[in-house]
């Protein structure tokens, strides 16, 4: 199952595409390492479905280029690419068995019978498909669904596994479970792995590199952690993490501009992380406030704010638990070492000190 | 998605008439309601059933027993108008005819129209809806204001009375309708389905083979067999492009009407020959019709 011995990988150059007047990839340009988990994330319309679809063959590229391997693949039929790609509806050939299903890739690739029964067989067995092959995907519950729609995919060693929103279709917990099948899978058989996804926290926990997508641009590249810790800009630092991060506009808060120097222009703002803001009783801090909300999640508590002074609702993550009400009086303070600095653009002019 | 694949026969027309039960998803509330339903349901069904009805009934009377007023409802059943067709006329040429032209302008329409159909369904452009829409608008004008030209272009061919100047006009006649019933078929297949037959190594020709051919049977065969009936009860192009030598059943229909005045029961026996085997035909292929095969595929 592992023929990945050679240094196979994706590079895209200048990527564009255009559906009618909408520019919807406008110049990515990436290198994916052999082996690599590579996560695309943004919201939704950013592009990163499409984008995949154009590694993938299934929509034409209309400017740069797609090398895999060593070989330019921009022209070549998705069926000549030798990618794997599990969808988000599944898309399992309804009329076919669970066994007919995963062998197909095999049977077009016209594999030896003997052997195209052993790779489904341990494929099935990986999956804990065993039971199910004879049956049809309707018989099938969603989570097995998706499983068979895995297995189709690493039957047959494709250079590329491309997965589009796979679990968007799963309820939370099967959602959790599969997620850690899905990062359990990759380690075992090491293959190099695309994965779109809107939910962040798929793309936190599973990318060995996560990209995130805006408007068809690429906003930042990194690990998981590097991408929490440095975002490039107010978007990144938005969109990662949650709750999400804390945005003060300078304006607001004078003494804020004498606290981090001439890296915070006038026009600009700081992003402070949940963790970052805490909260004492009233008259302690650097400003007031008063509860909305408290969400008791058991091992951390959330509560959020409102800074009248500030003019902004805050978000404080505590990992102690809390007897504050909504309508109680705050103290707030702000772990300025470890704000992010932005400026009037959203570009990050100092970012902040990594979390304990 | 399943509603629709399981009313399939139903949208296109197709299947017997509703019994008044489960039909739709009107509230089902029993009592008065119900029964006006029913009732309603079995006079629609009375009423279009009733033609047919007569006309078989007819076939078996003699020509007195056919015009007497008041009708006699039963009688002495008799043959001899159908063994008199058959010694006026060859049946057996016009019914040959009638299987050689809709057959084969059958299979050449699918032929045609499912590659077109493929592509406007799964490879969209913004021109699809138009293009759809002009093969539709070909429909509309009537046949006849095309007749002169055709005439014309097929006496000039030589194909006047020819089998092969039918199997053109039928084929296509029944391209826009096959080309737009393929269309909705297949836009009930999901498309992600024949894109993974292609992630998966499949080339074009495996694509239709494997995965098309089978998840769009049942839209296939609904089109084929309503265009087989469309061409099989043709007469307008039957009559005036074919006569004696290419004559389809229509024809032989139409020539118990004309000259010596009009013979209900020889009519009527013409009539039900002609159309007893295309009934037979759609009765049998009903069942097939019924398919929903794409069931859990997506979500």
């Amino acid at each position: 199952m592992n023929d990945l011995s050679n240094n196979s990988y994706l590079k895209l150059k200048r990527l564009e595409k255009q559906f009618g007047e909408v520019r919807t990839i406008k110049g990515i340009d990436l290198e994916i390492q052999r082996g690599e988990f590579v996560v695309f994330v943004g919201p939704s319309g950013c592009g990163k479905s499409t984008l995949l679809r154009l590694i993938a063959g299934l929509e034409s590229i209309d400017q740069g280029s797609v090398e895999l391997d060593g070989r330019d693949i921009t022209q070549l039929a998705s069926s000549k690419r030798d990618l794997a790609m599990v969808f988000q509806s599944y898309a399992l050939y309804p009329h076919m068995s669970v066994y007919d299903n995963m062998s197909f890739a095999l049977r077009m690739a016209k594999v030896e019978p003997a052997l195209i029964k052993e790779k489904v067989e341990r494929a099935a067995k990986i999956l804990n498909l065993e039971p199910y092959l004879q049956r049809t995907p309707r018989e099938l519950s969603g989570g097995q669904r998706q499983r068979v729609a895995i297995g189709r995919a690493i039957v047959r060693a494709p250079k590329v596994f491309l997965f589009d929103e796979p679990l968007s279709n799963l309820d939370a917990a099967l959602r959790g479970q599969t997620r850690i099948e899905i990062a359990r899978l990759h380690r075992e058989l090491g293959a190099t792995t695309i994965y779109v996804t809107h939910d962040q926290v798929e793309a936190m926990t599973l990318a060995d590199r996560v990209v995130v997508l805006r408007d068809g641009q690429i906003e930042q590249v990194g690990t998981p952690l590097e991408l929490y810790d440095r975002p490039a800009n107010q978007f990144v630092a938005q969109f990662i993490g949650t709750p999400q991060m804390n945005i003060i506009s300078a304006a607001a808060v004078p003494q804020l501009h004498s606290a981090c120097g001439p890296l915070l222009p006038a026009d600009g703002s700081i992003g402070l992380r949940p963790e970052h803001v805490t909260l004492k009783s009233p008259g302690e801090g650097l400003s007031k406030g008063r509860v909305d909300l408290v969400e008791a999640l058991g091992a951390e508590t959330l509560i959020y704010v409102s800074a009248h002074e500030l003019g902004v609702e805050l978000t404080s993550r505590q990992s102690h638990r809390t007897h504050l009400r909504p309508g109680d009086e705050v103290g707030i303070t702000l772990d300025l070492e470890a704000a992010h600095l932005f400026d009037g653009k959203g570009r990050v002019t100092r970012a902040g000190a990594p979390a304990q | 998605m399943q509603d629709s694949k399981r009313n399939l026969p139903n949208r296109l027309g197709l299947q017997k008439l509703p019994k008044g039960r489960s039909v739709g998803s009107w509230p089902t509330r029993p009592g008065i309601a119900q029964l006006l339903r029913t009732l309603l349901a079995w006079g629609v069904t009375l009423l279009l059933f009733f033609p047919i009805a007569w006309l078989a009934l007819t076939a078996f009377k003699t020509e007195l027993q056919a015009i007497e007023i008041p009708p006699v409802l039963f009688f002495t059943p008799t043959l001899e108008n159908f063994q008199e067709v058959q010694e006026r006329s060859d049946y057996l040429l016009y019914a040959k005819n009638s299987v050689v032209t809709s057959v084969i302008s059958t299979l050449v329409g699918l032929l045609i129209a499912a590659p077109a159909a493929y592509s406007m369904a799964f490879f969209r452009t913004k021109r699809t809806r138009d293009i759809l829409m002009w093969m539709l608008s070909t429909k509309m004008m009537p046949a006849v204001g095309a007749l002169v030209p055709i005439y014309v272009l097929a006496q000039k061919a030589g194909l006047l009375d020819t089998q092969l100047a039918l199997i053109i006009m039928f084929t296509l006649g029944n391209l826009p309708i096959m080309v737009w019933m393929l269309y909705s078929h297949f836009k009930d297949i999901p498309k992600e389905i024949l894109e993974a037959s292609r992630m998966d190594g499949a080339s074009l020709w495996n694509e239709m083979r494997h995965v098309l051919l089978p998840l769009g049977m049942g839209g296939l065969a609904s089109t084929g067999l309503l265009c087989l009936v469309l061409s099989w009860n043709e007469a307008f192009w039957a009559l005036n492009l074919s006569s004696a030598k290419a004559g389809t059943l229509a024809t032989l229909i139409a020539s118990y009407s004309s000259p010596e005045g009009l013979f209900w029961a020889k009519l009527s026996a013409a009539s039900l020959m002609a159309i007893a085997p295309v009934v037979v035909f759609g009765w049998f292929c009903q069942k097939q019709l019924v398919q929903g095969l794409t069931f859990g595929a997506v979500k």
